[in-house]
């Protein structure tokens, strides 16, 4: 399906018999196309299946786990009505991909990381399973791997680091690289610590706006999913108990001869209305996926507000260490002591040092003073770079969650309308029966 | 004996028609109506008549009972309300062409228990109960008075469409007099009642020597229907239940959208506006369940209780037959007072062929009643269900039309939105 899309979006957005999720799916991926990072533009990638596995794992204990299929082919060779090349696949697990993204948030931490669907089921209505292993479950998370590969092969910056092409074309060696490229090391125990609170004197308005923003969109989006999890429950509670009736209908049409027939069929129709809500729930799950992924992505936001915060700590705590050796050199030059120090004080009681050691000093004071106002110029430089890659990449992620939610919207609208038509058929044919009673 | 006259009119009613052969030759063929009672020529007449005759008598129908205007009447005693019965008739039995009385619910008690004195094996229709229990529904609460007064209004109107019944002369006094207390004195009352009753258990103890067939197959059948008029009944305030508690959560949903709605620029206002969506589809949902009560529970309780009622019917009718054959057992083994005996018997006899006519009779009547009026319920509900999903259509539909329109003004500007 995925692959369809990169060769003819027209085509695609023409296609009636995709189900508004599929659809919906299909903007995104023709919007990502569109946009045309290289990588794109000569490659086409999908998940295309998943698989159980059983093996050892580290402790050496049998695991049972799921592994996908990720399918890579040259753009240009699906010619017009011809058969598309084989693929080339490799299997990756779960815990790979995370492996992979844990490196982009290393290697990264200007760019707002695109997010993994869900670990584990959280927002379930008591219908569906929370397990892991759960066909259902799995068939989402494959469709969810397939989008997080696309968001990164269509970032600008994302699309060309090399640990991805071998992510998604190296299917031994990968690993090993990823972990020679010594990301782990990078990680800042700081950012690690998310209750880790470093003072900032003068927080960036509009990081702090952003930080804001993100914590609502995530408190808004979860309690939003909390709550659609079980309107679901009801509406399934309100469409079975129409099962009832089903069965009543047939046993009552024994005893009527006149009325039977009518009783009769009404009842089927009470079945098919029953039955019709798994489907219609199955697929709103695919809406609460597109709203879990922003909510995600409000994780990698906070990272990215983070990463500022830390990085002007670290400027004004740069700041302030120059400041302190520039009194020092101060206090050393004017022999007055503004400044406690246990130095100072020994020098009181133990009498003034030489000339000599004063001037050794003052080289010292100065040489530090140097690496001080270097350390200062780096630092603001970082920031300023950071600040400058970092609401580049913030402006495109606002225009995409826009128009991705938008679309989310949309397509849920869709779903409601197909639920609507779907009742009006039932409740039609029932009435009729009803009327032949 | 009070229920001897009319059956004896009823039968003769009947005999008469049996002996018309021109009827026979345009009796419809058999139609089956689920009561495998034997197509005698009476009983296919009867059915002839009646399903020609019930379009007729909406045309024919000549007397017109509404019960409205429920006031609340406080003594030193009791608190009760009172009912306005309006009737307007152009029949000749009545000397005026307009009533107005007021009743209260004991007034129709008593009218329908000599309604059933009179009639013992017809099916009068039932009254709504004396006061509701479960829910602790308390007894003047607004909605409990406005389904009461729903049913009396339909119990007088089923009356007056019964082509026996509605000419009773208590149903007439019952309509037309101003003060009910000195009428309700008269005729047997509660201690004759008495009597039956413990009459009626001691027979029934005693059982029956056999049912005629097509009273058992009646029998099976009212037991087999209370059962799953109940059945119906019950998944209906199912289906209400969890309806509203739906509502509840979709209450909850909307205003969700709008909340985000404050922290967004560009998804304002789509989000606003699915809120708006979500909020109208509630209260369709609340519009639909309110339908359900109002229409679908009504009819299906009424059958709850007429199934009650048959039973009643029945034993009555099973009470009369065991009367005679306790008497033509006694007439057997005795050997004195046999002419005596004897008339006795050959009455019980009488009443007792008179009574298992009548009920055959009522019986096609109350089916056919029961078939148009359960399923005019279905098809009432099942209309309400298209509505309420066509009208949820209309909203999402108009959401849709909203957000293309505002697309195509986006990609006016931009490469792709």
């Amino acid at each position: 399906m995925m692959a369809e899309s990169g060769s003819s979006e027209v085509a695609v957005i023409g296609n009636v018999d995709l189900t508004s999720t599929e659809l919906e799916n299909n903007i995104i991926n023709t919007v990502m196309v569109e946009r045309g990072t290289a990588l794109l533009r000569r490659m086409e990638i999908n998940v295309a299946e998943a698989e159980k596995r059983t093996g050892k794992n580290t402790v050496n204990m049998q695991e049972t786990y799921t592994v996908y299929l990720i399918e890579t082919r040259p753009a240009e060779t699906i010619a017009e009505g011809g058969t598309p090349a084989a693929p080339d696949t490799l299997w990756r697990r779960y815990s790979e991909f995370e492996l992979f993204r844990n490196y982009l948030l290393v290697t990264y931490p200007h760019i707002i990381i695109p997010p993994l669907p869900e670990k584990r089921a959280e927002f379930v209505w008591h219908k569906l399973s929370a397990d892991n292993l759960d066909p259902d479950f799995v068939e989402r998370r494959r469709v969810g791997l397939e989008n997080f590969l696309l968001r990164v092969a269509s970032h600008p910056v994302l699309s060309d680091d090399e640990m991805f092409l071998r992510f998604l074309t190296d299917e031994k060696r990968w690993k090993e690289a990823v972990l020679e490229t010594g990301f782990q090391d990078k990680v800042d125990s700081r950012l690690k610590s998310l209750s880790a609170m470093f003072r900032v004197k003068n927080p960036d308005k509009q990081f702090t706006a952003l930080k804001h923003y993100s914590d609502d969109l995530n408190t808004i989006i979860s309690q939003l999913l909390r709550v659609r999890a079980k309107v679901a429950d009801r509406l399934y509670g309100v469409y079975k108990v129409h099962g009832n009736y089903g069965r009543v209908f047939s046993e009552w049409s024994a005893i009527e001869k006149e009325m039977g027939d009518g009783l009769q069929s009404a009842g089927h129709h009470m079945d098919t209305y029953a039955a019709s809500i798994d489907d219609i729930l199955e697929e709103e799950e695919h809406y609460a996926d597109q709203l879990k992924e922003y909510l995600f992505y409000t994780d990698a936001v906070r990272s990215v507000c983070r990463k500022q915060d830390l990085i002007q700590y670290e400027l004004e705590m740069a700041v302030q260490d120059l400041s302190t050796k520039k009194q020092q050199k101060e206090e050393l030059t004017s022999g007055t002591v503004r400044i406690f120090s246990l130095k100072g004080m020994t020098t009181k009681l133990f009498g003034q040092e030489s000339q000599e050691q004063r001037e050794s000093k003052l080289e010292a004071l100065d040489l530090s003073i140097h690496e001080g106002e270097e350390a200062v110029n780096e630092k603001n430089r970082e920031c300023k770079e950071f600040l400058q890659t970092a609401w580049g990449d913030i402006e495109r992620f606002r225009e995409q969650k826009d128009n991705d939610l938008r679309e989310a919207l949309i397509s849920y609208a869709i779903m409601q309308i197909s639920m609507c038509k779907k009742g009006i058929q039932v409740w039609s044919n029932a009435k009729e029966c009803f009327n032949k009673m | 004996m009070s229920g001897q006259t009319v059956p004896v009119d009823y039968s003769g009613h009947m005999l008469d028609l049996d002996e018309d052969e021109d009827l026979e030759v345009f009796s419809k063929a058999p139609v089956a109506d689920g009561n495998p009672m034997p197509n005698s020529p009476s009983s296919m007449v009867n059915q002839f008549r009646l399903e020609e005759d019930e379009p007729q008598d909406v045309n024919a129908k000549d007397l017109f009972i509404t019960v409205d205007n429920p006031e609340s009447h406080i003594t030193a005693i009791e608190t009760f309300i009172m009912y306005r019965v309006l009737t307007k008739t152009t029949r000749s039995e009545f000397d005026s062409s307009e009533y107005e009385v007021h009743r209260r619910y004991q007034d129709f008690l008593w009218l329908r228990s000599r309604l059933e004195e009179t009639h013992p094996t017809l099916i009068v229709h039932p009254l709504p109960e004396k006061f509701v229990m479960k829910g602790m529904v308390e007894r003047f609460n607004d909605d409990f008075i406005h389904t009461r007064r729903k049913a009396l209004h339909r119990f007088l109107n089923k009356i007056s469409e019964h082509p026996i019944l509605s000419y009773n002369q208590h149903f007439k006094v019952f309509l037309t007099a101003e003060e009910l207390t000195s009428h309700r004195k008269q005729g047997p009352g509660f201690l004759s009642r008495m009597g039956e009753t413990v009459r009626a258990v001691a027979n029934t103890v005693r059982g029956l020597k056999s049912r005629p067939e097509e009273f058992a197959a009646m029998q099976e059948y009212v037991d087999d229907f209370s059962n799953k008029i109940c059945t119906v009944d019950k998944v209906t305030q199912r289906i209400i239940k969890e309806e509203r508690e739906y509502l509840d959560e979709l209450k909850q949903y909307g205003p969700m959208y709008g909340q985000w709605a404050e922290s967004e620029g560009n998804l304002a206002e789509p989000l606003k506006a699915v809120a708006s969506c979500v909020e109208r589809c509630g209260k369709e949902t609340e519009e639909h369940a309110h339908h359900l009560s109002e229409v679908l529970v009504p009819t299906l309780h009424e059958y709850i209780l007429c199934a009650e009622t048959l039973k009643a019917v029945m034993r009555r009718r099973d009470h009369i037959q065991a009367e005679f054959e306790a008497k033509n057992e006694a007439l057997a083994s005795r050997k004195s007072e046999q002419e005596a005996l004897q008339e006795e018997v050959d009455g019980l006899s009488d009443r007792m062929e008179g009574s298992n006519e009548a009920l055959k009779g009522d019986w096609f009547r109350w089916k056919a009643g029961m078939r148009t009026d359960l399923k005019s319920a279905f098809v009432s509900s099942a209309e309400k269900n298209v509505d309420y999903y066509e009208k949820c259509l209309a909203v999402w539909e108009s959401f849709l039309l909203s957000q293309r329109a505002e697309s195509s003004d986006q990609q006016d500007g931009e490469d792709v939105s």
